[in-house]
């Protein structure tokens, strides 16, 4: 029963988002900081998993193509389609929600718990708008473009790890990547990881947002709200493939 | 002015606050007094609306806002200054900050007006060389006078202090009662403070409210209060000897009488000379 009032809470917060904000200004400085926050403070966390990511699948997939036939460019093909497809956004979206996710769980935990959510609620504050919208718009700002890195990174990392491994020489590696390109894999990619971002954002906010209780409630708040999100971002990664590939 | 009608607050099935009535006037400390979990906290959460109550209703200058629709609810917030208990202060920024945060949400001043504000207020608050710290570095009581210069920024028409003066020196504790009683004059605000402090009661009540269990126990001005015969509110209020004394000092006073109410013989020294009266400004 509480995962329907959890859910009628959860879409009650994103409408509750929606007002006026009573100083443009200030959600603005909010919106930039939590872009800082998200994007910047995310930026080396998957720089490093996505050059490891693409250099394992260069490696794995040449250590499974053992037939003569297949062309060893067909290696930067599988490489580059893996990591576009799927371990760009949907790797680094569950690396993400344990790192944004719990951070935006646990500010807003603390901010709950030492009432200062109630003094900017008797200011007359949408708190709602104030707190959980600009670190929302900052996701799905900074998600998408974390996403694009990945990829670049990603290959990037396939390239190196075949050239070092003497699989395949960083020109074969390029020629391979322009083959057979299918550039709506990139958009799916994005629509993905739009979704994700959302997900990353709204789900620990609401954990954040709702808790109750003190110190420890915290802690719990955001392993609950990290483990929701993973789950919720395979979920829709499932569904989302199903309907648009 | 704020009237609270028959406000009722229960947690699950327990009733913590039971059909409170009251009227709170501008210009006034209004006090509510109870000891530690008598519902305080919960009252006044109520009466600001951060907990919704079961049951009554609380009236800002007339108009009803517990049935206000949340627009207009936001317009009377504007108006209301709050010191929390444990302070809240927003610990990612600076005390200057702090301070400044309604002025940044609400207005639409120069940036040296404001700091002016931010400036003159934490001065009034006993609190300077404070300002780049962040609240973490800052003592309780400085939190507390941190949190009220920010309730009082905007000067708001109702203030609401919880616990303003708790763990807080003796010394600073009356200079914030007496900025909190300044302000209330000065600007006609409607003040609400919660406290368990005798002296603030002394001090700065110019109206009481003892909460007992979530009841209303109690309420009067603080004359009044001298002579209340409710044993509750004795018991609580004149709890220690040095207060019962300062109570009769209050009394003598008041009517050149001290009642017997304990036995005057041990206080009395047959040999010594004539009491002189202690005259005021001693
Ligand atoms: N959020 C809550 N959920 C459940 N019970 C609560 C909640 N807040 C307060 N209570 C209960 O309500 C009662 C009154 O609490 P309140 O905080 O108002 O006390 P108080 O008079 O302010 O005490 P103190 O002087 O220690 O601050 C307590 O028994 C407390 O356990
Ligand atoms: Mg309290």
């Amino acid at each position: 029963m509480t995962i329907f009032s959890d859910i009628g809470r959860y879409l009650l917060m994103i409408k509750g988002m929606f007002s006026k904000p009573e100083n443009g200004k200030m959600y603005w400085k909010e919106f930039m900081h939590q872009c800082a926050e998200i994007g910047v403070g995310s930026l080396g966390i998957v720089a490093i998993i996505s050059v490891f990511i693409g250099a394992v699948s260069t490696i794995q997939t040449a250590y499974q193509l053992v037939s003569p036939i297949i062309p060893p460019s067909t290696i930067a093909q599988i490489v580059r389609d893996t990591v576009i497809l799927e371990f760009a956004p949907t790797l680094v979206c569950i690396v993400l929600a344990g790192v944004a996710g719990s951070r935006i769980a646990s500010e807003l935990g603390n901010m709950r718990v030492s009432e200062q959510i109630d003094a900017l609620e008797i200011m007359g504050i949408n708190t709602k708008g104030y707190l959980v919208m600009p670190k929302i718009a900052a996701a799905l700002l900074m998600i998408p473009l974390l996403v694009i890195i990945a990829m670049v990174l990603g290959i990037w990392g396939g390239r190196l790890a075949g050239a070092m491994a003497n699989i395949l020489s960083g020109n074969v590696y390029d020629r391979g990547l322009l083959e057979n390109f299918v550039p709506y894999n990139v958009i799916f990619a994005l629509i993905k990881s739009y979704v994700f971002a959302f997900i990353i954002s709204s789900v620990p906010a609401f954990y954040g947002y709702f808790v109750q209780g003190g110190a420890l409630e915290i802690g719990r708040a955001s392993t609950k709200a990290v483990v929701v999100s993973c789950i919720a971002i395979l979920f829709a990664d499932y569904v989302l493939s199903a309907l648009l590939l | 002015m704020i009237e609270v009608k028959n406000i009722q607050k229960r947690f699950g099935n327990r009733t913590v606050i039971q059909d409170v009535s009251t009227v709170m006037k501008a210009g006034q400390c209004n006090l509510i007094i109870g000891s530690s979990g008598s519902g305080k906290t919960v009252l006044m959460k109520c009466m600001v609306g951060l907990f919704e109550p079961d049951e009554g209703e609380v009236l800002y200058g007339g108009q009803n806002f517990t049935t206000m629709d949340s627009q207009a609810k936001t317009e009377i917030r504007k108006e209301i200054g709050m010191l929390f208990q444990g302070s809240a202060l927003f610990d990612s920024l600076t005390v200057e900050q702090n301070v400044m945060f309604p002025l940044d949400m609400f207005t639409s001043w120069p940036v040296k007006k404001k700091q002016d504000r931010v400036n003159e207020v934490l001065n009034r608050v006993n609190l300077v060389e404070a300002n780049r710290k962040y609240p973490a570095e800052l003592s309780g009581g400085m939190k507390k006078r941190v949190a009220l210069a920010r309730a009082i920024v905007l000067n708001p028409k109702y203030l609401f202090c919880d616990e303003p003066n708790s763990g807080l020196d003796p010394q600073t504790s009356l200079v914030i009662d007496k900025l909190i009683k300044e302000i209330t004059i000065e600007y006609n605000i409607t003040t609400v403070v919660n406290t368990h402090d005798m002296n603030s009661v002394m001090e700065i009540g110019d109206y009481i409210l003892y909460m007992y269990q979530g009841n209303k126990e109690w309420e009067g001005t603080n004359r009044e209060i001298i002579f209340s015969k409710n044993q509750r509110l004795n018991d609580f209020i004149f709890a220690s000897d040095f207060l019962k004394d300062a109570k009769d000092m209050r009394m003598l006073e008041e009517t050149g009488r001290i009642p017997n109410h304990r036995n005057m013989d041990l206080l009395i020294d047959k040999d010594a000379p004539p009491v002189i009266p202690p005259s005021k400004d001693v």
